[in-house]
């Protein structure tokens, strides 16, 4: 029986939790290894010479070894701390687009994409004069690869895209998408913010050239990202901070950058942190993501035909290929009445535009009702929403 | 269903977010104010028409949002329609007050009782305070509305 609920302590109360696509909640396994971290062998790290910066400084890079197993990197040095998924994103625009984009260039991202890749790449297009294509969704929230073959074209510097959507769950097909990309010459960039937790990622496989994911999203702590990124593009990045740690040389004629990754590391990284993401891993790695796939898959299957069944209400998310997410609309209830509605009930769903306000476009919505599930998800949580809504219907005499 | 929520969602609130009165564009009007909540995305155009003595002669609404938004800015039309700009000031004042502060205390505005039972509809909402945005969208984008007349 997959049951892993007892160890997350926060469930002990009265909460059905539906919001893991926001953010994932912690195992006991990571705050006790940040805590016993911070009790026993906390320091700054790369700067004291004495043993417990060291051992810091081990267990630091011991969890960058971690990440890179976890996604299957060919060396440990590809592999950026961050403070999150969307610091990651802009690190990507702004140190890489920035230098190597020039007007007229073409940057390729997809409809369902969240705002932290749409708005730097806006920000690039207006600085530099590069051109953003979108590609569209299909009705059932899926992309076809050929509108990628489409929107992909000899002016294509970079494609960026999100490997699940955070509203309707679809899955990309990262592999396909990188190979259209690297026939034009062109990098691809993968947003694994919400497929780390779900899929197995592999860079070596699919051949990103950049993927990037936050912590907290696989049920580590906040305030840590990663950003992969391809050896040979990496070593030709300039830097995207400065200050302490990213250097090998100051003075005040001339300043020299570390080797990546430290390069891009400025000042006191998220230490704590990445002893928890380490962690987090760990957890993930010791039950089996193709065990959690299949388990979240079952309370996916589950809670589309429950909701399907409920009069008025439907379900956005329909794409053939998709993660635990479910996103949907009730007839004449507001997203956020139904929220409120199911918070009185224990129930704790995302209600809103989930910062993808250009797929709410799309989708001709203003807003939508997301249940979104995670590894300690339980058929009992969808009969708990499904009861909910009934509830918010006969309020609303629907 | 427990009070709060029972409160929050009475049925003078789901009429009103169901069937809202004036709501509609007006061709006329002397002033207009766009009000957005981006947090939610809920929409509210409000347009009034004041004559010269300073009175509401008309005033409506378009838009979209939940329940509570839309309940809010159709009371709202209600309440102001014949009255003077000085007026809408002050209630706008005391519907700000009633939401932000622990007072109820709306009796120096010397509001009609309907405007009295209407507000106190519209006050459940104190009780989810994530909530109270959605209440206040009309009322602050009224207070835009008569900073922003029509050229």
């Amino acid at each position: 029986m997959f049951d892993y609920k007892k160890d997350f302590p926060i469930l002990n109360q009265k909460i059905v939790y539906l919001d893991t696509a926001a953010s994932a909640q912690k195992p006991l396994a990571v705050i006790d290894a940040m805590s016993d971290f911070i009790k026993h062998d906390y320091a700054n790290i790369h700067r004291g010479i004495y043993d417990l910066s060291q051992r810091a400084s081990d267990r630091y890079e011991s969890a960058r070894e971690t990440v890179k197993k976890f996604i299957n990197a060919r060396n440990t040095d590809e592999v950026i701390f961050t403070h999150g998924g969307t610091e990651s994103a802009n690190l990507v625009a702004y140190s890489y687009g920035r230098e190597f984009l020039r007007e007229g260039d073409e940057v390729v991202i997809t409809e369902l994409e969240h705002h932290a890749n749409i708005v730097p790449w806006q920000v690039l297009r207006k600085e530099k004069g590069i051109k953003l294509s979108v590609v569209p969704i299909d009705a059932d929230g899926s992309i076809p690869i050929e509108k990628f073959k489409t929107a992909i074209s000899d002016k294509t510097k970079i494609v960026s895209f999100a490997h699940v959507s955070n509203v309707l769950g679809t899955i990309l097909p990262v592999k396909e998408i990188t190979a259209l990309a690297h026939a034009v010459g062109a990098v691809a960039v993968v947003d694994a913010c919400q497929s780390v937790q779900h899929l197995p990622i592999d860079v070596q496989n699919t051949d990103a050239d950049f993927l990037f994911f936050s912590g907290h999203k696989l049920y580590g702590p906040t305030g840590i990202g990663v950003l992969y990124v391809k050896r040979a593009l990496l070593e030709k990045m300039p830097p995207y901070q400065t200050g302490g740690g990213m250097i090998s040389s100051v003075s005040f004629d001339e300043t020299l950058y570390a080797e990546a990754p430290l390069r891009f590391e400025a000042g006191t990284p998220p230490i704590i942190e990445a002893i928890g993401l380490q962690a987090a891993m760990n957890y993930v790695k010791n039950i089996g993501l193709d065990k959690i796939a299949a388990h979240e898959h079952s309370i996916l299957k589950y809670a589309d035909e429950k909701l399907s069944l409920i009069p008025g209400l439907k379900i956005l998310s329909n794409a053939g290929k998709k993660s635990a997410i479910v996103s949907f609309v009730i007839e004449n209830i507001h997203s956020h009445d139904a929220g409120t509605i199911l918070n009185n009930y224990g129930v704790a769903v995302r209600a809103g535009h989930h910062c993808a306000q250009p797929l709410m476009d799309s989708l001709g919505v203003s807003s939508t009702v997301r249940a979104s599930f995670g590894l300690y998800s339980a058929m009992e949580d969808v009969d708990a929403l499904a009861a909910g809504i009934y509830e918010a219907k006969k309020i609303f005499g629907n | 269903m427990d009070n709060d929520l029972r409160e929050l969602y009475q049925d003078v609130i789901l009429d009103h977010g169901k069937s809202p009165r004036n709501f509609h564009a007006m061709a006329n009007a002397t002033n207009n104010a766009l009000g957005h909540n981006p947090l939610c995305g809920d929409k509210i155009d409000l347009f009034l028409s004041i004559d010269k003595n300073n009175v509401i002669q008309d005033i409506s609404f378009q838009g979209a949002g939940c329940a509570i938004s839309m309940a809010s800015a159709s009371m709202m039309t209600e309440m102001l329609k014949g009255k003077t700009t000085d007026h809408a000031v002050k209630l706008f004042h005391a519907v700000h007050n009633m939401f932000t502060s622990s007072e109820t205390d709306i009796k120096d505005c010397s509001v009609s009782e309907d405007d009295m039972d209407r507000l106190t509809a519209l006050s459940g909402v104190k009780e989810f305070p994530i909530r109270v945005k959605c209440a206040t969208l009309a009322w602050h984008t009224l207070d835009s509305a008569l900073n922003n007349k029509k050229s």
